[in-house]
């Protein structure tokens, strides 16, 4: 069905059912709008008519009609820059702004900030509105840092939060003008059930949610002659970093990101990579017990199995499943892994205490931020990872120190923690995890060895994906989930024992972290995770070595230090427990 | 013989002026003398000027009410007027000017009947139209009914009645509801609450009536929670028709089933806009949401919704026992029937009165309302609420209806109505209004939760005397934009008061800015009491009463007040006998 | 580990029970919960949304937003002091103003001593008695600023007597 429609005087035919926003859009012409979003392939809009930045005329109508949320109606005739319209929406702006810390010299978000660039774009050189401004306290996390002065109210990160993750963390509070968007009971959000997943952060269109801010304790820590300063890079950073200096999406950065780290003045570059084939050896060596136990019979052994790699997702279900506490595999996260083997392990053969090794993380996610202070990753106050850079901190840094990442050469990671396999870079995207722990378990199971070592059946954007991998006859049926309101769809289904899974890929974030928390913000565009997917399926397909148990500096690592893995000693350094954090 | 029948308006009104002792001392005293009388308590009989008030009708004589009686005139009704027969003081009806004008329909009850006894109600023709409806009508033709009696929505939109039930009557669904909208909000509105003390059962036929016609089984009303009488009196009425079979499964043996809920507001004005209260009821914050969607296709829980105000349902048993005929027949062309008012402020008579559309409003402030109180000067009417605007004079013969209302620069509202008289200041007024707003906005979108703030600080502003004359044009333009952009009614209707003031009432404005004076004396920035040595005795009362010294004076002497220590308060204004204080 | 004492968790329990632990009843819970404790700290809320099983942060959204529910323990004697219009014509403002400057607290704060609350509403009812002002169930009509201080002085009493 079709319907006939004017837009600045030219006439359109369009499909029923489309805002006027949309139809616009497929005439050229592009409605600003602040509050708005759309997640396409995941379904998600973020409609709620808040800002009034995208009205236009319609002929006939009282008053002027927000094209985010109106269909289009035959017959319509619509103007989206008459002067009135203009002037409606410059006013509206100047409101918003009347009530706005003019910050933006300071503010974190500058550059990148939609409400910044909406004033330039509707020449805003006024604000003729002046009075009193909202005042609410500032909210400082481990991982997130609020500032509801500069919240516009867009109530993106309320959709994100309540409706996509199914957290319900945020919402708005109080009314009118004294109306804000916060946690329970105005409390910090680690004080409440926020997972850390960042995803607020990341569609926020202001400076009202940024993470904390960790680039100047990496500065201090360079500067220090007695630490040793190691850094460790996950594997989604590497394909989002070119776009913060103006790359295409899907640039894969690994060489130059490793020299403009060494630029940086770090000792060592590593990779977590290495510890996601770590994380391998464990969780697939757990899962193939459990495995073997349930099918002998044994009912205190519980499956599916679901993977760890992921703080956020653990906070998720500490909060709200804690009655399935026992699911999860107790394998560290990647990073954790990382920072306990460079503390105990590397600090060794380096002959330093531990205190003197300083380990920084770059990751894709904010939620990091937040585990690497999880008083379980400690040694006597001593953290395993002490600084965590999200992707967007690491490109601030390397403006800061002049380095134009683009033109340098690439090199290479550091040995031994720099030795990763192509199982190791696919942790970066849903479905990653699974797919290299299946390389694994399938060759440990059945001593065969894999013809091809590509599952894309576990591979795409889908919310929620299954797929049955034939173990030498023995179906293993596979789930993964990202996002996690699909994750939650997956726990209830275990809790009211349907679920008919042997394990289980969980990701907090859409696309897993290729969309984390931390990234360059990719304004809802999924096409941007698409190629970032498809940069990490690149650097997988051209590694020599591409499952994890054929890492050979796992092989020695076994060999020389943790013996094998689920050890005791694997078990003391390499696996966690969790908690019941419901109330 | 029949009885004496003594009826008390027992509204929130009438309670609050203590017809609760009145009516105990009637019964003590009564039941002493051994004089045979029917004791009724009633809802509101409109005349708010007089309470306490009561009705008393002797056999086979017509009623006659007493207002502001107070135990000594109580006293004297009983040994003048019932024991002797005698005259006494304190009738007030039947007086013409207040009754003449006047039509009840919505109120047809109120004031009348015994709103907790469901017979009272049958007696006067109650469940009538439902019995009708049930047993004779097609849904179809109780819609078509509707139409024809031009019935519009008299919660403040107007919208054609008939028109709605139709569209929620064709919205596909196995589930839909009809809601009362009974969270009347305006302030100085008492309509809806004083039909649901004075007469719930009328509510309730016409949601049974409603659910029939556009086939809903479920019916809610949502009710503020500042109206405890109405809720327990509509909860004794639902306990009531219920029992009686009008409520509940197979009403009348129909094969129809319909019940009703209560829920209740809590302390938010814009939730009578219907999508946000749709959005209370679910138990959410009542944020209005864009239509459409309208709730007559999605609606509470997402199904098909018909939602009205309280006194559109209360016309319309009335419309089908009588036809729609006889309902077209009164009022203007394009609003018909009555509408209810409550008549507040400088008025004689307050009170709530009904009158045929196309009243005008000199009719009905100076014949129904008696006039300006004290001999002050009328200034202008207030209508609409916060959402309306203020009329002068120039409008008083304006005969009243939804679109001329409009045209003048106000609104039909829900149906407040307010009389303001020389000592008002329009700029305080429309501040007040605008503070109402502000107050009550959700806080959903830009321009109403910023702008109606901004807009306050620039009238805030004028009456400070802190404002430049272009300060008015940007007034004029902000108004503009917030109504233009707003999402909901509220904020697209908030400017209202500023914009009609400001077209009517300029010149205080101006008089505000350019001459830093407020010629109603209100705004406190622009005032000061002085002393008039001439007429000052140097009693000393004022200096007494003063709340915060800033009177000197030694007694005999004359009295000075320190400007800069004055808070205003009038106090000394009021207490001086010797007129030796002013505002100036 | 959020704290409430066994009688109000069990009676929150019960209530929402009563209400069939359905999220849409939030409000109504919260009402009844309200009336019983006398206001709804957080312990509270959060008892609440574990019983209708939703979030904390929407159950403190709702409440926020209703002008009807309170977070903080109201005093001994709540004074509305009436806004509706018909008071507001007949100068109310300066009554609120007296109130406040005797008491001195703001609109919607308690005295320190526990005793008075002050709060403004929109139409108590009692039009024709404007100015109106009242204490608990007690209507006050026609008040003058003059009369304020007389009227607290007799419920600082009340409260002494109670004492
Ligand atoms: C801010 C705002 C407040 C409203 N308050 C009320 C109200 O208190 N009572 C009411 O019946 N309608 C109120 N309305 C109108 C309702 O949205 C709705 O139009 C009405 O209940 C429909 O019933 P009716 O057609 O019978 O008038 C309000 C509208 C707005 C925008
Ligand atoms: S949030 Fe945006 S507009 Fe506001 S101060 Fe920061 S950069 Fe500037
Ligand atoms: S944009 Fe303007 S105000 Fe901001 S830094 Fe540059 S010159 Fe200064
Ligand atoms: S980080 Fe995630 S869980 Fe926490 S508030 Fe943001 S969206 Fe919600
Ligand atoms: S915090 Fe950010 S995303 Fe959330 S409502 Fe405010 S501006 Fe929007
Ligand atoms: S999916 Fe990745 S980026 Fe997102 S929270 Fe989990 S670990 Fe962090
Ligand atoms: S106009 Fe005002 S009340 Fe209506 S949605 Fe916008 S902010 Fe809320
Ligand atoms: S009350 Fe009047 S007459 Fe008496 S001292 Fe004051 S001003 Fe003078
Ligand atoms: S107005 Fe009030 S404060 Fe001013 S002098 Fe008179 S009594 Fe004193
Ligand atoms: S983008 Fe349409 S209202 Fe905000
Ligand atoms: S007489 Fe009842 S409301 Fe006034
Ligand atoms: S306005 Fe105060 S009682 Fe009605």
């Amino acid at each position: 069905m079709k319907v006939n429609i004017k837009i600045d005087n030219k006439q359109h035919s369009v499909p029923k059912g489309l805002t006027v926003l949309e139809a616009a859009q497929l005439a050229g012409i592009d409605i600003p709008t602040l509050c708005y979003m759309k997640l396409h392939d995941i379904n998600i809009e973020n409609k709620p008519g808040a800002c009034r930045i995208c009205v236009v005329e319609v002929a006939g109508r009282k008053n002027l009609v927000p094209s985010c949320c109106s269909e289009v109606e035959e017959g319509m005739d619509i103007k989206t820059h008459s002067i009135r319209v203009i002037n409606a929406r410059r006013t509206v702006m100047e409101l918003i702004l009347s009530n706005h810390p003019a910050e933006c010299l300071t503010c974190s978000k500058s550059g990148d900030c939609d409400l910044q660039s909406m004033a330039d774009r509707l020449g805003i050189r006024e604000i003729h509105y002046q009075g009193e401004k909202t005042v609410n306290r500032k909210g400082n996390s481990p991982a997130i840092s609020r500032d509801p002065n500069k919240c516009i109210l867009c109530r993106r990160c309320e959709m994100m939060c309540n409706e996509v993750q199914t957290v319900g963390c945020l919402s708005a509070v109080k009314r009118g003008f004294h109306s804000v968007v916060t946690p329970a009971f105005d409390r910090d959000l680690i004080d409440s059930v926020c997972t850390f997943c960042g995803q607020c952060v990341a569609v926020c269109p202001t400076g009202a949610l940024t993470e904390r801010d960790e680039t100047a304790k990496v500065v201090r820590a360079l500067s220090d002659p007695t630490k040793t300063v190691i850094v460790q890079t996950a594997p989604a950073v590497r394909a989002a970093l070119g776009e913060e200096f103006g790359n295409t999406p899907g640039t894969l950065m690994t060489g130059k990101m490793v020299a403009a780290l060494r630029r940086l003045g770090f000792h060592y570059v590593f990779d977590t990579d290495f510890a996601a084939d770590l994380t391998i050896m464990e969780e697939g060596t757990e899962l193939l017990r459990r495995l073997k136990a349930h099918l002998a019979g044994d009912e205190t052994v519980k499956l599916p199995i679901l993977t760890s790699c992921c703080p956020s997702w653990i906070n998720f279900f500490e909060y709200q499943f804690p009655d399935l506490l026992d699911i999860p595999s107790t394998a560290r996260s990647p990073q954790q892994m990382f920072g306990v083997i460079a503390k105990t392990y590397f600090a060794d053969l380096l002959k330093i205490e531990r205190h003197n090794l300083i380990v920084v993380s770059i990751m894709p996610c904010v939620a990091k931020k937040y585990e690497r202070g999880r008083p379980e990753f400690q040694q006597n106050g001593n953290p395993d990872v002490d600084i965590v850079l999200t992707t967007r901190e690491l490109a601030q840094l390397i403006k800061l120190c002049n380095i134009d990442v683009n033109s340098l050469e690439d090199e290479e990671f550091d040995q031994p923690m720099g030795e990763s396999t192509g199982a190791g870079v696919l942790f970066g995207t849903t479905g990653g995890v699974i797919e290299a722990a299946v390389r694994t378990a399938y060759e440990l199971h059945t001593g065969k060895t894999l013809e091809k070592v590509e599952f894309e059946e576990l591979r795409g954007m889908e919310n929620l994906r299954e797929a049955t991998i034939d173990f030498d006859g023995l179906p293993i049926k596979i789930g993964i989930a990202h996002g996690l309101g699909n994750a939650r769809k997956l726990l209830q289904d275990i809790r009211s024992g349907k679920s008919h899974y042997h394990a289980i890929e969980i990701m907090s974030c859409p696309g897993g972290c290729i969309g984390g928390g931390g990234q360059p913000y990719h304004r809802g565009n999924v096409e941007i995770l698409k190629k970032r997917q498809l940069a990490l399926y690149s650097e997988d397909k051209s590694k020599a070595i591409r499952k994890s148990h054929e890492n050979p500096f796992i092989i020695s690592l076994y060999k020389n230090f943790l013996g094998a893995p689920n050890s005791n000693l694997a078990h003391l350094l390499l696996h966690t427990h969790y908690f019941d954090k419901k109330d | 013989m029949e009885n004496t029948v003594i009826k008390f308006a027992m509204g929130t009104c009438g309670i609050a002026s203590g017809t609760q002792d009145i009516l105990h001392y009637f019964d003590k005293e009564l039941a002493r003398l051994h004089y045979p009388a029917q004791l009724v308590k009633t809802g509101c009989m409109g005349h708010c000027y007089a309470e306490p008030t009561i009705s008393i009708s002797l056999p086979n004589q017509e009623p006659v009410m007493f207002g502001n009686v107070n135990e000594q005139r109580a006293r004297e009704i009983i040994d003048n007027f019932l024991i002797r027969g005698d005259k006494v003081e304190g009738i007030i009806s039947p007086e013409a000017d207040f009754s003449r004008k006047q039509q009840h329909i919505a109120l047809r009850n109120c004031g009348n009947i015994d709103p907790e006894n469901i017979h009272n109600y049958i007696e006067n023709e109650g469940y009538k139209a439902l019995i009708k409806c049930l047993t004779s009508m097609k849904p179809e033709k109780i819609i078509s009914e509707i139409k024809i009696s031009g019935l519009r929505g008299r919660g403040g939109g107007g919208f054609p009645t008939g028109i709605k039930w139709e569209s929620t009557r064709k919205s596909k669904s196995n589930q839909k509801y009809v809601v009362c909208n009974a969270d009347e909000g305006d302030p100085g509105a008492f309509m809806d609450r004083s039909v649901l003390e004075g007469d719930p059962h009328i509510v309730i036929e016409a949601m049974v009536i409603c659910g029939y016609s556009i086939g809903a089984n479920n019916g809610l009303v949502y009710i503020r929670a500042e109206y405890p009488l109405a809720i327990s009196r509509l909860k004794t009425a639902l306990l009531q028709a219920r029992e009686q079979g009008f409520l509940g499964k197979n009403i009348l043996q129909s094969g129809f089933d319909f019940d009703i809920e209560i829920r209740y507001g809590a302390g938010a004005f814009v939730c009578g806009e219907e999508t946000a209260l749709i959005h209370s009821m679910e138990g959410n914050r009542g944020e209005p949401t864009f239509k459409p969607p309208y709730p007559s296709t999605q609606g509470y829980m997402g199904k098909p919704t018909c939602v009205n105000n309280v006194e559109t349902f209360a016309n319309v048993p009335a419309i089908i026992r009588n036809g729609a005929a006889w309902f077209a027949g009164i009022g203007t062309e394009k609003s018909k029937g009555t509408k209810v008012f409550a008549l507040a402020g400088k008025i004689k008579r307050t009170g709530l009165i009904e009158v045929p559309m196309g009243t005008t409003l000199r009719e009905i402030i100076f014949e129904i309302g008696g006039g300006i109180k004290g001999g002050k000067k009328f200034k202008a009417v207030q209508t609409g609420g916060p959402s309306g605007g203020c009329l002068s004079e120039k409008y008083l013969d304006t005969p009243i209806d939804y679109d001329n209302l409009l045209v003048a620069g106000s609104m039909m509202g829900s149906g407040g109505m307010i009389v303001l008289d020389e000592d008002d200041c329009m700029v305080s007024m429309a501040k007040f209004y605008l503070e109402f707003s502000i107050d009550e906005s959700c806080g959903k979108c830009a321009p109403c939760r910023i702008g109606n703030k901004r807009l306050h600080e620039m009238l805030e502003k004028i009456t400070e005397g802190k404002a430049e004359m272009n300060d008015v044009q940007k007034i004029r333009d902000l108004s503009k934009v917030i109504k233009d952009t707003s999402l909901c009614g509220l904020g697209q209707t908030s400017p209202n008061p500023v914009l009609s003031t400001l077209n009517q009432f300029d010149d205080e404005y101006v008089a505000h800015i350019k001459d830093g004076q407020c010629i109603a004396r209100q705004c406190k920035n622009l005032i000061h009491y002085v002393i008039i040595p001439e007429n000052c005795t140097g009693c000393t009362v004022c200096f007494r009463n003063c709340p915060v010294e800033a009177i000197y004076g030694d007694k005999g002497q004359v009295h000075n007040i320190l400007d800069n220590q004055c808070i205003k308060c009038g106090i000394c204004l009021s207490k001086c006998k010797f007129n030796a204080i002013v505002i100036n | 580990m959020i704290t409430l004492s066994e009688t109000s968790n069990n009676f929150l329990h019960e209530l929402c029970k009563k209400y069939r632990n359905d999220e849409h009843e939030l409000i109504n819970v919260l009402h009844e919960a309200q009336e019983a404790l006398g206001y709804l700290p957080i312990e509270v809320q959060h008892k609440i949304a574990s019983e209708l099983n939703i979030p904390d942060a929407k159950v403190y959204g709702v409440v926020t937003f209703y002008s009807f529910f309170t977070m903080t323990p109201r005093g001994k004697f709540p004074v509305s002091i009436c806004m509706g219009t018909a008071c507001y014509v007949k100068g109310n403002e300066l009554i609120l103003d007296e109130f406040k400057r005797r008491l001195n607290i703001k609109a919607g704060e308690t005295t320190k001593d526990g005793i008075f609350t002050l709060s403004t509403l929109r139409c108590v009812g009692a039009c024709s008695l404007a100015p109106v002002v009242s204490i608990g169930e007690k209507v006050f009509g026609n008040v003058t600023a003059l009369q304020v201080k007389k009227i607290i002085d007799e419920y600082v009493e009340k409260a002494e007597e109670m004492h």
